[in-house]
This record gives C-alpha cells, sequence and structure tokens, in this order.
C-alpha cells in the first residue's frame, strides 16, 4: 500500500496551487509529472557541492561526479534488469527513438525492407522511421488495430516477412493507453530476423520494466515523464546493437583516439553515443527519482494507479454526457469527451475547474481517424493523485454540458 | 454597454447560436477569392478563411475548419460584420475587435455581436480561438493592399 499521504508531502506542486481560483488537481501526468524534494535536492546538491566535469578531470571532485553520474547509469540499468553499457543517455525518449532510427538505418535498413509501426503511435515513434524510410527507399507499414484500438498480433502475423526488418511501437499508447504485447511481438520479430524498437515514454513510469524478459531489443522513454527533470532520457539497447549502431553527435567524449588523416577511434558503447558534455544535472536528478519510484515499488505504483483508473472509469461509465474511447485500457490514461462539446472547449471547462487535462491529438494523428472523432481529452493519472481528486473530477464531469463548458468565459 | 449584452445568458446563446449554425461556412471555388490557411500550432484548430475583396470593398467571406467552439462562433460573427463593408469601415471594426480582446477601450456599437467574447480572456489560452478568423482577414485586407 501506498502511503499517499506521506507520498504527496514529498511533491511541493501538490500543495498550495491554484488554477482559476480553484485547488489545482494535476491530471496531465502523461505529459510531464511533478518532481519529489529528491530529485531537487539531487540537482541542487550538484551545484551547490560538486560542480564540475563528468569524464575529465584527474582531480578528487571529478572522481566524484564521474562516480555519481556512473552511479545513476546503473541504478537505471537495475531499474529495467539491464547491464550499466547498455543504459543510453539521451535528451528524452524522441531522441533516443531518432536515435535508433539514423543510427540503425545505413546499416541494417535497406531498399524495399519492412519498417513496421502501427496507427496509434506517437509522433517520434513514427517520424523518424518515416524519414529512414523516404531515404533508404525503404517500406513503412502500419499494423491494423482491433475493434478497441489495441495492436492486433493475428493481423501482425499476416504482415511479418523477411523482408521486415524493424518493428517500432509503444509499450503503452499515448492515446488509448492499451498496453501491447511487447514480449509476443518481440519472440514474433525475432523469429523471422527483425528487431523490436519500444517507446517506453508511457510504460516506464507507470510499472514494472524487465527488458531482459520482454527480450525487446531497444527501449526508449524520457525521464520528465517519471519524476525527473526534463531534458534527460534513456536509450536502452542490447550490446551487440548498440555496438553495431553508428553515432549522430561526434566530438568531445566519445571518440578515443583520432588523428589528422581522419581515423577515428570510437569509444565503445554508452560512451560513443554521448560526446560533448553531457547533462549531469539531468543524470544525477533521474538517478534520483528511480531511487524515489524504486522506494514505493513499480508493482505498488501499477497497482494503485489501475485502481484509481478503474474507480474513475466506472463512475464515468455511468454518465450519459460522457464519452469514454478506452474503457479498458490497464493504464492510467483515460481518453474521453463531452457528448457535443469539442475537446478544446472542454479542456477549458475543465481548466475553470482547476483541472489540467489536455485536448488534442495528443501528436497521434493517425489515430484519430481510426477513432472517428477529431480530437479527444486526455486524463492521465500519476501515484499521486488521489481518490479526493477523482472525485472532485467526476463531479465536475457530472456537470459537462454546451452551456457550462461556455459558461467559464464569462 | 447595453444590459442586454452584459447578460452571460444571451452572449453565451449568440456563441452557441453561431457554432451550431456557423454562417458562411461553405468554401469558394472562385479563384479570385483570396485565402488564408489558418492552423495553429499549440492546438487543434484549422480553418482556412476566404474573402473576395474589391475596390467596393468586402463582397464576401466565407470559411471552413476543424475548429472549437470559440474560433467557429468568433470567425462566423466575423464573417457577417464585415461583408458589404469597406475595406475602411472593415478595417475599423477588426481593430476594435481586437481592442476589445486587449482588454483596451472600444466602440461597442461597432461589434454588435462580436462584443460575445469581451471577456474569452478569463480562459487566457482561449485568446488565439477568439482571433483565429480576425487575423486571418487581416492578413487578407493587408495583402489586398499590397496587390492594389
Amino acid at each position: 500500500m501506498i502511503d499517499i499521504k506521506q507520498v504527496r508531502n514529498d511533491f511541493p506542486m501538490l500543495h498550495g496551487k491554484q488554477m482559476q481560483g480553484c485547488d489545482l488537481i494535476y491530471f496531465d501526468n502523461a505529459a510531464t509529472t511533478f518532481k519529489p524534494n529528491a530529485v531537487r535536492d539531487a540537482i541542487d546538491y550538484y551545484y551547490t557541492d560538486m560542480t564540475c566535469n563528468a569524464h575529465r578531470g584527474d582531480y578528487d571532485l571529478s572522481y566524484r561526479v564521474d562516480s555519481a553520474y556512473e552511479g545513476a547509469r546503473t541504478k537505471i540499468a537495475r531499474f529495467l534488469h539491464a547491464q550499466s553499457k547498455e543504459i543510453v543517455f539521451t535528451s528524452g525518449a524522441s531522441e533516443s527513438l531518432n536515435l535508433v532510427a539514423w543510427g540503425y538505418r545505413r546499416k541494417f535498413v535497406r531498399e524495399g525492407d519492412i519498417v513496421l509501426t502501427s496507427e496509434s503511435e506517437h509522433a517520434s515513434c513514427v517520424l523518424p522511421w518515416m524519414h529512414v524510410c523516404q531515404e533508404n527507399g525503404a517500406i513503412l507499414s502500419f499494423m491494423k488495430l482491433d475493434a478497441h484500438g489495441r495492436i492486433d498480433v493475428e493481423a501482425l502475423k499476416q504482415m511479418m516477412s523477411e523482408k521486415v526488418k524493424v518493428i517500432a511501437l509503444a509499450m503503452i499508447t499515448n492515446v488509448l493507453g492499451h498496453e501491447a504485447p511487447i514480449k509476443e511481438i518481440c519472440a514474433l520479430a525475432h523469429a523471422y530476423g527483425a528487431i523490436v524498437v519500444v517507446d517506453g515514454a508511457q510504460s516506464v513510469p507507470h510499472m514494472p520494466i524487465n527488458v531482459t524478459e520482454l527480450d525487446c531489443d531497444f527501449l526508449a522513454f524520457s525521464g520528465h515523464k517519471m519524476c525527473g527533470p526534463t531534458g534527460i532520457g534513456v536509450l536502452y539497447g542490447k550490446y551487440a546493437l548498440l555496438d553495431a549502431m553508428e553515432p549522430l553527435t561526434f566530438g568531445g567524449g566519445s571518440n578515443a583516439r583520432y588523428d589528422m588523416c581522419g581515423n577515428i577511434l570510437l569509444k565503445n558503447p554508452p560512451f560513443k553515443f554521448e560526446s560533448g558534455t553531457p547533462n549531469i544535472e539531468g543524470v544525477l536528478g533521474l538517478g534520483a527519482a528511480v531511487d524515489y519510484l524504486d522506494a514505493i515499488g513499480m508493482e505498488q505504483i501499477h497497482a494503485y494507479e489501475l485502481e484509481l483508473h478503474r474507480y474513475i472509469i466506472e463512475a464515468l461509465l455511468k454518465m450519459d454526457n460522457i464519452i469514454v474511447y478506452n474503457a479498458d485500457a490497464q493504464s492510467a490514461i483515460i481518453t474521453f469527451n463531452v457528448k457535443g462539446v469539442f475537446a478544446q472547449d472542454g479542456a477549458t471547462y475543465f481548466n475553470a475547474h482547476g483541472i489540467a487535462v489536455r485536448s488534442g491529438l495528443h501528436c497521434a494523428k493517425l489515430l484519430l481517424d481510426f477513432l472517428d472523432t477529431s480530437a479527444t481529452i486526455r486524463a492521465s493519472l500519476y501515484f499521486y493523485n488521489t481518490k479526493e481528486e477523482a472525485d472532485r473530477f467526476l463531479d465536475v464531469c457530472a456537470k459537462a454540458n454546451m452551456q457550462s463548458c461556455l459558461d467559464v468565459y464569462f | 454597454m447595453s444590459d442586454l449584452l452584459q447578460d452571460p445568458m444571451v452572449l453565451r446563446s449568440i456563441i452557441m447560436d453561431h457554432y451550431e449554425y456557423p454562417r458562411n461556412h461553405e468554401l469558394s471555388d472562385d479563384p479570385t477569392y483570396m485565402q488564408r490557411h489558418m492552423a495553429s500550432e499549440s492546438c487543434i484548430d484549422d480553418i482556412i478563411v476566404q474573402a473576395k475583396v474589391s475596390e467596393k470593398g468586402i463582397e464576401d467571406i466565407r470559411f471552413d475548419g476543424v475548429a472549437c467552439t470559440i474560433s467557429t462562433a468568433s470567425t462566423s460573427i466575423m464573417s457577417e460584420l464585415l461583408k458589404g463593408k469597406s475595406k475602411e469601415e472593415a478595417q475599423r471594426i477588426i481593430d476594435q475587435y481586437f481592442a476589445m480582446i486587449d482588454g483596451s477601450k472600444y466602440d461597442e456599437a461597432l461589434l454588435e455581436e462580436a462584443v460575445a467574447f469581451h471577456t474569452v480572456g478569463k480562459q487566457a489560452n482561449r485568446i488565439k480561438c477568439a482571433t483565429i478568423g480576425w487575423n486571418a482577414m487581416k492578413e487578407i485586407l493587408a495583402e489586398s493592399e499590397e496587390t492594389k
């Protein structure tokens, strides 16, 4: 059991904050999450007591920063059940996904090859491959979703062939919040010699992840969606694949030797991908975030979020004025609309009641053709949200209609 | 401001009426219409505004697209208000509308139903919705001056 009251004490953003004269309820956690004091303290400590570059100095202070920096890598590796050398620091999930697409393309994706993705992916998962395919003459194909908007493994099986080199998809999609059967998909892909690139932006913050068990080839995620700072993220990759991949950036820190004749000897992964002074405060902050989540327990976080999710969905399904698009999703994402009200007008109505939700296409533009609506409202939860917040949210939902959504302007 | 226009019920029903039954809500194939595609980077609104502008003034205004209540209603009201006006009159009304949105003094008599948006700034993130169609018309008028 999570002691929510205790947990909330750790987050300054959960105390005394108001929006439109109401106590703030933050239900936009799929966009970013609040930060506990421990994360701020870790960053503060670096700037107050430990400032210097990592991997650079021959002095004690630098040794301490190095140890803290690599210590954070070890923590994250343990968090994912991976090895430290398989953890590459990036600016976030988007850069991680781009790094795979661009770093992998020259050697592994050729003209006529197929890259498979789905209609429910985030732009950051699809667009790098779309670009790579346009450049290489490879083919980007979209797997069909079932009637609920979930990945259909049977349909995927029909699409598999030796030509398929990459399958890129989210473990939990950002619009509908469905979980894809990654383990099953990885086994299928590997049987055809393809690799699986998993967008973990909406899964890593919310549930236990074991990359060894999933057997995925790459996993990308962002720190700021899991209590960490913005501007830091991770690419996990199987070591042999990272070793074969090319970096996107070259410079200090990533090369071991070079000469004026153009010979470059790159360092081994993960260091060959981390040229330039790294985001040290981000790495240390993310390390603290992982410690924080670990102390609560990812099993507990996942169970609590599903319970809160179920509580809200059950109440929403009883309301005639609300359409829920993902009642059966096993995640913290609730996608809905107020009947007869454009999503953006709905989101403004929630804003007027102090509730932060997001309207829009959520970057998954393709999915909206499938969903048959031009826009939706997304409420996304995290472990620090409470049943009391859910009740106030539901109360506001119950009163939502065209009139009340327009009243907020007067 | 007249009492009627201070009544939120009246203002709300003006907005709802223009959202549910938007005026001039069909694009023209006539190539003499000038056109602006307004797609906001920060929200969902994605509309096209067309206007036939001649020496006589604004002969016609049309619009269509995917948009929220505020942008649909504000563009619909704009199209009714500016259609048939001379360019100078239209520019004066546009200036008054933006003055109102900015919270400055404005001539409410000129704005007619458009005063329904005088408090849109209470929801700051929606100001762009209340001005998207008006900005399109402003750009079209500016272009018509350049190409004269």
